[in-house]
């Protein structure tokens, strides 16, 4: 369903920035070389250290960087070649996004239903069922400020996936959550995979690819080095033992 | 369209819904020039109001009989225990006493003989003391002096100037006086008032959605940057309008109560027209979307919130100064390129108002150059918008 194939993104660096990443180099290469596939019903994991490009890559699936080379293609088509048509159809949750805290969600989600061009009697609809589903109804006139951290996240995925999106591409979505928070997320994952989603993550995290990734593709300083169902990555290891090892085959440093 | 009704939507319901908000960006301002100006008002009027029935004490030395009836009807009341000169003095500097009037022995005989054409000796002295420190005491020594004066003039009548008290001879008009302090003052006192409004609302607008992340969250919807520009700096543009009506009005209602206590009573907010007052406002509306433009562009370029306001402040000082220049110059320029000057063509734009010169063409260019301005900046915000390194930067 999403083909990706050898993007690459570099960025200029600032005097400054360079000075912070004590580099002589004027340009920095956070995505070299990373092609993929991802297909309905089912969860594909990006596995790599900080650094590493996840952000970048997801951030050109998304449509909101432009890849200096390569291809994003959505059901065998470039995706700018009717970008209005892709962002219909994906959902895209960073892990900074913070909600304003001063709209309901509610207001929140009827705001961006209409910025998918949504119609009321559909919006409602899909209102209703996704706040039942997440126990966000009670909360509906409660303006963000006042929610609980969990009940933010979870009107967070829920804002992401307004437009019913096939295509769902979550950065790092259990960063820096407590465990019920987290326990939440996965949830809500499986259950879009139940629907036949296309769900992409990023993570850095082993244990959440072990338990709901179908396939990965692991990222090491921007390069995909590998990319093949759970199992096959494993072959008979744990994650992180595997990831590991391929690590040191690609030549990965250990000090940092 | 609909997208951008939607975006202009949500910062209308904030920012009615938002108390706070609300508060700090109409209400405060407007109250803030209200009361500032009717303390000032008050302070000054009190300062310099003495009560109608105040007594001037004075001591008086040689005090001659033909001046007698002149002082007892403006209120001095002559102490009797005439002492030294030093001490006279002592008291009137620590204020218990307002007035010494020392006159030389024998004052009106000596003034009947004096001639200054053939005199020799001295003209007769009168000396007044006085301390400038005390209000009733300069009071007091103004009208003295003013008496002695007239009475020095009746004697050697030779011709009278102003002599007519029936006749108005100060010709400056309401409108005149009204003119002066208006246009110093109010285009400085309006730009900065806009401004203070636009810039309580366009950082949080824009830097704060980028601060938040949910810019991202907006940008991959379908709406294009173009539509997210034109709806913020809209909707930006007609709460910065509220704030600053709210602000011109306050300053136009506590007016009055500002000049009450500067012995200036030929000045009032009624000498202009329906139609000065609309000129202001449609001027006054070009010169917010040409601020709230240029601060959104800053706050799309801050990384947070707190950074556009510190990028933000000196631009503020600027805008002060351009309103300064109303000071400086008296008169609105006549030649027609300052009107394509943004901001400036506002501050000359009104003093043509506030003087009641107004000329239509420069005004009309005026709104109009703004307005395109705020178009030229709505399109280098929404390339902002789009600007991967602007949005995304690390
Ligand atoms: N706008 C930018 N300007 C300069 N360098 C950037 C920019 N964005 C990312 N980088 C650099 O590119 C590299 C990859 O960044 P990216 O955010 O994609 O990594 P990541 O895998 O998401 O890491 P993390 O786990 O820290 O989120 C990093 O070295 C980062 O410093
Ligand atoms: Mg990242």
């Amino acid at each position: 369903m999403l083909e990706v194939r050898n993007l690459k993104k570099t960025f200029k660096l600032s005097k400054k920035q360079q000075k912070i990443s004590k580099t002589k180099d004027k340009i920095k290469v956070a995505v070299a070389d990373v092609s993929f596939q991802a297909e309905r019903g089912e969860i594909l994991g990006i596995l790599g250290a900080n650094g590493a490009g996840k952000t970048t890559t997801l951030r050109m699936l998304a449509s909101i960087l432009k890849p200096e080379a390569g291809q994003v293609l959505f059901e065998g088509k470039d995706i700018y070649q009717d970008l209005s048509a892709y962002r219909k159809r994906i959902g895209f949750l960073t892990s900074e996004l913070k909600l304003e805290e001063f709209f309901t969600p509610n207001y929140l989600f009827d705001f961006f239903a209409k910025l998918y061009d949504m119609s009321q009697e559909e919006t409602q609809e899909r209102k209703q069922k996704l706040f039942e589903k997440f126990g966000i109804d009670q909360f509906a006139e409660v303006k963000v400020a006042d929610l609980s951290t969990g009940m933010k996240q979870k009107v967070s995925l829920v804002i992401s996936i307004v437009n019913d999106p096939d295509v769902i591409i979550f950065d790092e979505p259990t960063n820096g959550l407590d465990i019920i928070t987290e326990k939440i997320v996965v949830d809500f994952l499986l259950e879009l995979r139940e629907q036949g989603k296309c769900i992409i993550i990023s993570t850095h995290i082993f244990s959440l690819i072990e338990k709901i990734c179908d396939r990965v593709v692991m990222i090491i300083d921007g390069k995909a080095v590998k990319e093949d169902s759970l199992e096959n990555i494993m072959a008979g290891q744990s994650l992180e033992d595997s990831f590991f090892t391929i690590y040191q085959e690609m030549g990965g440093n250990m000090n940092g | 369209m609909d997208r951008i009704i939607a975006v202009m939507k949500k910062e209308f319901f904030r920012f009615f819904h938002d108390k706070r908000m609300l508060f700090s960006s109409v209400l405060l301002p407007g109250v803030m020039i209200y009361v500032m100006y009717s303390i000032i008002g008050q302070a000054g009027a009190s300062q310099r109001n003495v009560e109608d029935d105040y007594q001037t004490v004075a001591y008086g030395i040689n005090v001659p009989a033909s001046l007698q009836p002149a002082f007892e009807s403006m209120n001095i009341q002559f102490e009797t225990d005439i002492t030294d000169i030093v001490e006279m003095k002592q008291k009137v500097e620590d204020k218990e006493v307002d007035l010494i009037l020392a006159f030389s022995q024998d004052f009106d005989a000596q003034v009947a003989v004096y001639d200054s054409m053939t005199a020799t000796q001295p003209a007769p002295q009168v000396e007044v003391f006085y301390n400038s420190s005390r209000t009733e005491s300069s009071k007091a020594y103004a009208a003295v002096t003013s008496v002695l004066s007239q009475y020095e003039s009746s004697m050697i009548n030779k011709f009278d100037v102003n002599g007519n008290t029936d006749n108005k001879y100060d010709l400056a008009s309401d409108k005149d006086s009204t003119a002066q302090l208006f246009s110093m003052l109010f285009p400085m006192l309006l730009l900065t008032f806009v401004f203070s409004g636009c810039m309580a609302l366009a950082p949080e607008a824009i830097a704060g959605e980028k601060e938040r992340g949910t810019i991202t969250t907006i940008l991959v919807t379908p709406i294009r940057q173009t539509e997210l520009a034109i709806g913020k700096i809209v909707s930006l543009s007609v709460m910065s309008i509220l704030s600053a009506i709210s602000s011109f009005i306050a300053t136009v209602l506590s007016l009055p109560k500002l000049i009450q206590g500067d012995g200036v009573d030929n000045i009032s907010a009624n000498v202009y027209s329906v139609t000065d007052y609309l000129v202001i406002f449609f001027v006054l509306i070009s010169s917010v979307i040409v601020i709230i433009s240029v601060i959104s562009i800053i706050s799309a370029y801050a990384k947070s919130v707190k950074e556009a306001g510190t990028l933000v402040t000196p631009l503020m000082i600027i805008v002060m100064l351009i309103g300064l220049t109303a000071m400086f110059d008296g008169a609105a320029k006549s030649e027609i390129y300052w009107y394509f000057i943004p901001l400036f063509n506002s501050v000359q734009s009104m003093l043509q108002v506030f003087s009641f010169d107004i000329h239509i063409v420069p005004v009309i260019v005026t709104i109009v150059s703004n307005i395109v301005y705020g178009g030229i900046f709505a399109v280098v915000l929404a390339k902002m918008f789009q600007s991967e390194r602007i949005m995304y930067s690390k």
